[in-house]
């Protein structure tokens, strides 16, 4: 009844404990006595609202502590998958979103700092060597963002380097500044560009941070091997620019006078054709041919000299360029060679300028002659044109035609000729009157002409002063420069001189002083090897001498060792003698007859007394074996058994006979007694015997009973009970079985002893 | 072996006996016949003397060992006879 109750109380119990969160959507109280629906509709919708409530609060509260809400998980089953439905995952940590966004980003970026450490070394590189060799496109192609986070990654890298702190990269201030790498080639200036972008980051980097001193002795010494190099470089380069301009130079030059010539020839030519007229028509022919052919020498000249030209512009540039090029590496040793090369092409172009100058005004002059004979030859066309539309069948050279004319065409002409005059007066008329004004504007475009190559000579020559007064001042730099690194040069020898003289009485002195220390040193350093020596021999010598003792001792312990061995085998020599004689003995005991003794144990007593002389004990053992046993030997047990079982009877028929009672009479009575007492043929003796056990039919019943389980010693004590005749009778038994027990006691002992010495002197295994 | 000693002991008595009863009988025959007329008493007198000196001897001797003896040869002698 109690246990139903009790189970009964169990079980809503167990259910409350299950869901103790949630409030019993059931409503305790069945039975209301207002209206039913509308209450627990009441109650209903309070429980839901209140649930909502506290599932709700449960989760907002937990959307904003995450601690509650790992505790809300851990205590309510399923509410974990609640909230990963409501409000998303869990955070990993408990912590601050702050901090772990923090500890996201410097992950990310000793990422990246371990991604940019093989470009950035590959752009020290770059910096370092001034080669133009492999660097990647990549950093310059990469966006600006990412060679600036290169930047801070290197810089980063750089500070934690030196001092083993990790630091966060620095927030991108610093602009990359453009350092332009010049190449030494003249003729790679085109991936200049390519490789700004990539020294740029380093170059920023370098702003931003002291390096370390090795680093500085090593870019130093890097610098100065790059100065070296870049000498070498700008040295040759130079020369070869130097070599390939001045060839070509004095190439144009060449094809400059060469054109020279040839206008000047042409011109010549042309002005002897033009004014040589009276001429025979072959020469004529000839000059004309003559003519041509200096026209296209002229023409040929003038294209290979503008050619020439062309490409000694261009080499001068590339000059130009190359000797820039090398002004800009800020390379003290360069600038000798620089300016000389300066000077050079200044010569050059100054040569070049010269020789144009006077082909370009050959070529006036030429252009002159040349419009001068176009115009004689047009006019000379025009002429022949009327006089050979006058006259057709006249041939053109009309000077050598005097017989062949007829007179109307002689008039033809000669009237042509007048009209020819007088349209000539006219135009002469008008050209006089136009003349000032035809002069004027020659004479202004002539001003024009000459202002403009005034102009032009005037800059040529301005810029030739220039050019000259810099490399006088460039030379007089030089030269300065040379005097006053002479002069330092000397002050700085005198100074080192100076210098040594002082370092070499300090050295004096530190070397006196020095070597008394070193000497102090030694010697001290002597004293105390020697001492350690001495000691070290000391210690081995005791070490030595304290091997030898203990060898000696160890020597010692095992020789005693082995004699103890020896005397221990021997011992158990002796031990395992004595036991096999006392074997020996033993089994001579056991050769006793029914009837007859055993041999008489002298022999082997003898044996055992051989075999222990040195024992003390067993040699007393082996004395106190009885006489008789020795030269008679002993009676076995069952000899012993057999006698007394057979003198059982005498000695109960002589029971009553004793001193007093001894009669013949008394005999008679005793052997009555015998034949008509009946006592148990073996009785096992009590513990005590009581005075009523002495008994003569009981002592023998005893003894019988002692004997027949094999105890003679009780045997024979209880016979030795025995008084009167009866003992008398008994005597000779008893004696034999006294012999027998103390042979035999004897010889147990002595085994017994044997057994123990064998033992004792048996080493284990 | 002193078990054998009453044997030996109860033989002589018997040996001794049977002569002492028949050197008795026979003297006494002889002297009832000599002396005596036949009668019948010396022959049991003499078988009766005989006997009784057979017994006492027997007794004496079974008795022997627990008497002293004055004579310690003698008593020596005849310990080791009597053996």
């Amino acid at each position: 009844m109690l246990r139903l109750l009790l189970r009964g109380a169990a079980g809503p119990a167990r259910r409350n404990g299950g869901r103790s969160s949630v409030v019993h959507l059931q409503p305790p109280r069945q039975y209301s006595t207002s209206s039913q629906g509308s209450g627990a509709a009441k109650v209903v919708a309070a429980s839901l609202l209140s649930v909502g409530g506290g599932v709700g609060g449960t989760i907002l509260y937990a959307q904003w502590d995450p601690k509650f809400r790992a505790a809300v998980e851990k205590n309510v089953p399923y509410s974990d998958s609640v909230f990963g439905l409501v409000l998303g995952p869990a955070p990993q940590n408990a912590g601050h979103p702050i901090r772990k966004q923090l500890e996201s980003t410097r992950p990310q970026s000793m990422l990246e700092k371990q991604a940019k450490t093989s470009k950035v070394q590959s752009e020290k590189k770059v910096k370092g060597a001034a080669q133009t060799g492999s660097t990647e496109p990549t950093p310059s192609v990469s966006p600006p963002a990412v060679t600036m986070e290169g930047a801070s990654a290197e810089a980063t890298q750089i500070i934690s380097a030196s001092s083993d702190v990790p630091s966060v990269p620095a927030p991108f201030d610093t602009q990359p500044t453009a350092v332009t790498e010049h190449c030494d080639e003249c003729h790679h200036v085109g991936s200049e560009a390519a490789h700004s972008g990539a020294d740029s980051p380093a170059g920023s980097t370098e702003q931003l941070v002291e390096r370390p001193a090795e680093e500085v002795s090593a870019r130093l010494a890097q610098q100065d091997q790059d100065e070296q190099n870049v000498l070498a470089a700008v040295s040759s380069s130079l020369e070869e620019s130097l070599a390939c301009s001045a060839r070509a130079a004095l190439q144009a030059i060449g094809a400059q006078e060469a054109a020279l010539q040839a206008i000047n020839q042409h011109t010549q030519k042309l002005k002897e054709a033009m004014e040589a007229e009276q001429s025979p028509p072959e020469e004529k022919s000839v000059q004309w041919k003559d003519l041509e052919a200096a026209l296209m020498d002229r023409t040929s000249a003038v294209t290979d000299a503008t050619a020439a030209l062309q490409k000694a512009k261009e080499a001068l540039d590339g000059l130009r360029a190359t000797i820039n090029g090398s002004k800009d590496l800020k390379v003290a040793a360069v600038r000798p060679l620089v300016l000389a090369a300066e000077e050079n092409l200044h010569k050059m172009v100054v040569d070049l300028d010269r020789v144009v100058a006077q082909v370009q005004s050959a070529e006036v002059e030429s252009k002159i002659v040349s419009q001068y004979s176009d115009l004689v030859q047009e006019a000379k066309q025009q002429f022949q044109k009327e006089v050979s539309s006058l006259t057709p069948e006249i041939q053109a050279n009309w000077k050598g035609l005097t017989g062949k004319l007829s007179t109307d065409d002689l008039n033809a002409l000669i009237a042509h000729a007048h009209r020819r005059i007088d349209q000539l007066n006219r135009e002469l008329a008008e050209q006089r009157v136009r003349e000032q004004v035809h002069i004027d504007a020659a004479l202004q475009q002539q001003k024009l002409e000459d202002q403009r190559v005034l102009e032009r000579a005037v800059s040529s020559s301005l810029q030739h002063v220039k050019e000259e007064a810099r490399l006088e001042q460039e030379r007089k730099m030089n030269e300065v420069r040379e005097v006053m690194e002479a002069e330092m040069r000397t002050q700085l020898r005198r100074q080192a001189a100076a210098h040594t003289d002082h370092v070499r009485d300090v050295l004096k002195v530190q070397e006196q002083e020095l070597r008394a220390e070193a000497e102090q040193i030694l010697s001290s350093k002597l004293l105390e090897q020697d001492t350690l020596h001495r000691q070290l021999t000391q210690e081995q010598l005791d070490s030595f001498t304290l091997d030898m003792n203990a060898a000696y001792a160890r020597l010692k312990g095992v020789e005693e060792a082995i004699d103890s061995h020896l005397v221990a085998e021997d011992e158990a020599r002796r031990a395992h003698q004595l036991w096999l004689s006392v074997e020996a003995l033993n089994h001579t005991l056991k050769t006793a007859g029914t009837e007859e003794p055993s041999v008489p144990l002298d022999s082997a007593a003898q044996m055992v007394r051989d075999s222990c002389r040195q024992d003390d004990f067993a040699s007393a053992l082996a004395e106190a074996l009885p006489a008789e046993s020795l030269s008679r030997g002993v009676y076995g047990e069952a000899s012993l058994r057999a006698r007394f079982n057979s003198l059982r009877s005498l000695v109960l028929r002589v029971a009553l006979i004793d001193e007093s009672h001894n009669s013949l009479y008394q005999y008679f009575l005793s052997y009555l007694q015998a034949a008509l007492l009946f006592e148990d043929q073996q009785a096992a003796p009590p513990t005590q015997l009581s005075s009523e056990d002495l008994d003569t039919f009981k002592l023998l019943s005893y003894a019988s009973y002692c004997l027949e389980h094999g105890d003679l010693e009780l045997a024979a004590k209880l016979v030795n009970q025995l008084k009167g005749e009866s003992r008398r009778v008994v005597e000779d038994w008893l004696t034999e079985a006294r012999l027998t027990l103390e042979t035999r006691q004897v010889v147990s002992l002595l085994s017994a002893y044997a057994n123990a010495v064998g033992l004792g002197t048996t080493q284990a295994p | 072996m002193s078990e054998r000693e009453l044997g030996r002991k109860l033989d002589r008595c018997l040996a001794d006996g049977v002569i002492k009863l028949g050197t008795g009988l026979g003297l006494g025959i002889v002297f009832s016949v000599l002396f005596f007329k036949r009668h019948a008493w010396p022959i049991s007198f003499g078988s009766g003397a005989g006997l009784g000196m057979a017994y006492a001897n027997c007794q004496n001797d079974l008795r022997w060992h627990y008497l002293l003896h004055r004579n310690p040869k003698v008593a020596l002698a005849d310990e080791t006879t009597q053996r």
